[in-house]
């Protein structure tokens, strides 16, 4: 499939909460596109905003508490941005769909698995009830649930954890959306059901083509399923690349030091994992330079007053960080990776 | 779901039993007697004539054996003070009047409180919410009897809106059911509250919004479902309560119902009337926890499910 044509993009999204001690950025400054057919990963520590920005791109987050504050989503010719809550309704679960991490507490209790898939169909396909029984079912075997039509009637507690995030994708797929977002959609899953998981989302892009974007901190999960990666840091993207150059090639010391806190079965298991040392900042104040100098070792004096300019590896790797800045290029000469990459 | 139900009714049955084991002993240990009325001493002859009629002159235990084999043939006696009525008869005559108040001032208390509740919630923390909940914290503060007098002076005596007492039309309804429903409304509102606002931070709200449903299908389908459980589970506790209330707002209101019989017998020691009235509502009461139960059940999939786990 050609995965070069443009679904979604994203420009300059800055996102902010209201609290009692004031403004939060969540989101500061993303900028990302995404292609059709494609699976994008968004990767970072918790409150780093990749679900944030997920949920921006849904509109889901309520008025009450944050705001996207500046930037850009285009899809379709249109600015989802921008877009009036009542046209939004009618994109979500119909052109954009989300699925959550935990199918458990994400489902309804109290209303049948097949009233809470033929709801959306009903509401956005203006289908008979016997219609959408029909795709509620087709949906289901594509997922993969036996008896579909006897699984209907029943409630979300009569399934196994596997099965409840096998709903969660039907629900999210059944009206044919053009883009899938998963937040964590294997964490709360144990090892052999993430795989499955997995399989499952590579074996529906393919039937459908439907562009995925998951979000996750589990670097396994995006070597398996991911074509592009966007690592984000404190509110903002700070290397963006293909998978194989993301675990092959990372270039921002961020990056580095998540792959190398990562376990690995070919690694000596006699050498301790190396954690990032330190904290994220707090992002009522945001840092005024680069965000992560304060946990970086390779931090320089610039890095910690202004903000580091995006610098293209290739045309599709990208990294912000002052160390592959074209100046200097005679430091990183010295640099010493802190693993053999 | 059949052994639910049959361990269920026997537990009913032995509920009752002791509620009547334990009225007939507590009425009998009062000191006087149906025929003594104040100032006024019987004939001696009379009395005991009279005693013997209606078994008072036998032991304790065989009257209580007496009373349970007629009750078992449903059969609640006659009543002592009015020898031309029975106990059956006066239930016969009363129960509907007070039927139809009880139901009228639950029904409008349920859909009052969970309405208010609802927009409570959703309208957190700005005007209508804090009206709502001084509504709430009124009504439950403020009894049934101090609103009943208050809707009379407003409502009948100064404005002539609507009649004073007594029963008959629909106008004569609103009154009592209104006083009646008071405290329950405001019960109701202040737990639907609560508990919707919990509701609609869940994770399958957000689910619900992320499949495009309007804010009306999310609040009425997804979240008041689960919201009012706990009240479904507090409805047979406000049944009761408005069943007794109904004992004081019908005397206020003069209303031939239940409660007039039941006040009537405990002040002129009518022995059979009191026991009568006693077991009806038991039962009557009894049976309504139990009609809650298997609601709950209905409306929570999962506690069936549980139920089935414990049979099997």
């Amino acid at each position: 499939m050609d995965k070069t044509e443009k679904l979604l993009e994203v420009s300059g999204l800055r996102v902010t909460f209201k609290t009692h001690g004031g403004e939060v950025n969540a989101v500061r400054d993303v900028n990302f596109t995404l292609n059709k057919g494609e699976t994008l990963a968004i990767v970072g520590e918790s409150g780093c905003g990749k679900s944030v920005t997920a949920r921006s791109i849904m509109r889901l987050i309520p008025e009450h508490i944050g705001k996207i504050a500046g930037g850009s989503i285009h899809f379709k010719g249109q600015d989802l941005a921008k877009l009036p809550e009542k046209q939004m309704r009618e994109l979500r679960g119909k052109e954009i769909s989300m699925i959550f991490q935990d199918a458990m507490t994400s489902l309804n209790p109290t209303i049948t698995i097949g009233e809470q898939i033929m709801e959306g169909i009903i509401r956005h396909q203006k289908v008979t009830r016997s219609e959408a029984k029909r795709q509620a079912i087709e949906i289901l075997t594509l997922v993969g649930i036996a008896n579909p039509e006897s699984r209907l009637k029943q409630y979300l507690h009569q399934f196994s954890g596997g099965m409840r995030q096998r709903i969660m994708i039907a629900i999210a797929l059944v009206c044919k959306p053009s883009i899938l977002i998963a937040d964590e959609p294997t964490t709360a899953l144990d090892v052999t059901i993430q795989a499955q998981i997995i399989e499952l989302f590579k074996s529906i892009q393919q039937k459908t083509g439907v562009s995925i974007i998951i979000i996750t901190h589990d670097l396994g999960v995006v070597a398996k399923i991911a074509d592009r990666v966007n690592v984000m840091y404190a509110g903002k993207v700070v290397e963006t690349g293909p998978v194989r150059d993301i675990f092959y090639n990372p270039q921002h010391p961020y990056t580095k030091g998540l792959l190398a806190s990562m376990p690995r079965l070919d690694s000596d298991r006699s050498i301790p994992l190396s954690p990032i040392p330190g904290t994220p900042p707090d992002l009522f104040s945001p840092p005024i330079g680069c965000a992560f100098a304060a946990r970086c070792d390779y931090a320089l004096e610039v890095c910690r007053n202004y903000q580091p300019a995006e610098t293209h590896v290739h045309s599709k790797h990208a990294v912000s960080c002052w160390l592959q800045d074209p100046r200097a290029k005679k430091l990183l000469a010295s640099m010493q990776p802190p693993t053999g990459t | 779901m059949l052994s639910f139900v049959f361990r269920r009714f026997i537990s009913m049955i032995v509920t009752l039993w002791l509620i009547i084991t334990l009225t007939f002993f507590l009425m009998h240990a009062v000191p006087g007697s149906p025929f003594e009325k104040e100032g006024k001493a019987l004939n001696e002859a009379v009395a005991a004539n009279l005693n013997a009629y209606y078994n008072l002159d036998k032991p304790l235990l065989v009257q209580y054996g007496l009373y349970l084999q007629k009750l078992v043939q449903f059969d609640l006696g006659p009543s002592i003070a009015n020898s031309s009525d029975t106990v059956n008869k006066m239930i016969a005559r009363g129960f509907p009047v007070s039927f139809q108040l009880g139901l009228i001032s639950v029904v409008f208390a349920i859909v009052t409180g969970i309405a208010l509740g609802v927009i409570a919630a959703l309208r957190h923390n700005r005007l209508i919410d804090y009206l709502a909940m001084i509504i709430a914290v009124i009504g439950i503060s403020v009894p049934s009897f101090v609103v009943a007098s208050l809707l009379i002076k407003y409502l009948a005596v100064e404005w002539k809106l609507l009649p004073t007492a007594t029963w008959g039309t629909w106008q004569h309804v609103i009154m009592p059911a209104l006083a009646l429903a008071f405290g329950p409304i405001a019960i109701i509102a202040r737990l639907t509250r609560t508990n919707m606002l919990e509701v609609l931070t869940q994770e399958y709200i957000e689910t619900a919004r992320a499949k495009g449903l309007s804010p009306a299908t999310i609040v009425l389908k997804h979240a008041l479902r689960n919201a009012i459980l706990p009240v479904v589970t507090l409805l047979g506790a406000l049944i009761a309560n408005v069943l007794t209330g109904s004992f004081v707002i019908e005397k206020i209101f003069a209303i031939p119902g239940m409660g007039k019989y039941f006040v009537a017998g405990i002040n002129n020691r009518d022995y059979s009337v009191i026991m009568g009235t006693t077991v009806f509502y038991s039962a009557l009461l009894i049976f309504l926890m139990f009609v809650v139960d298997v609601l709950y059940g209905i409306i929570d999939p999962r506690i069936k499910l549980h139920r089935k786990e414990s049979e099997g």
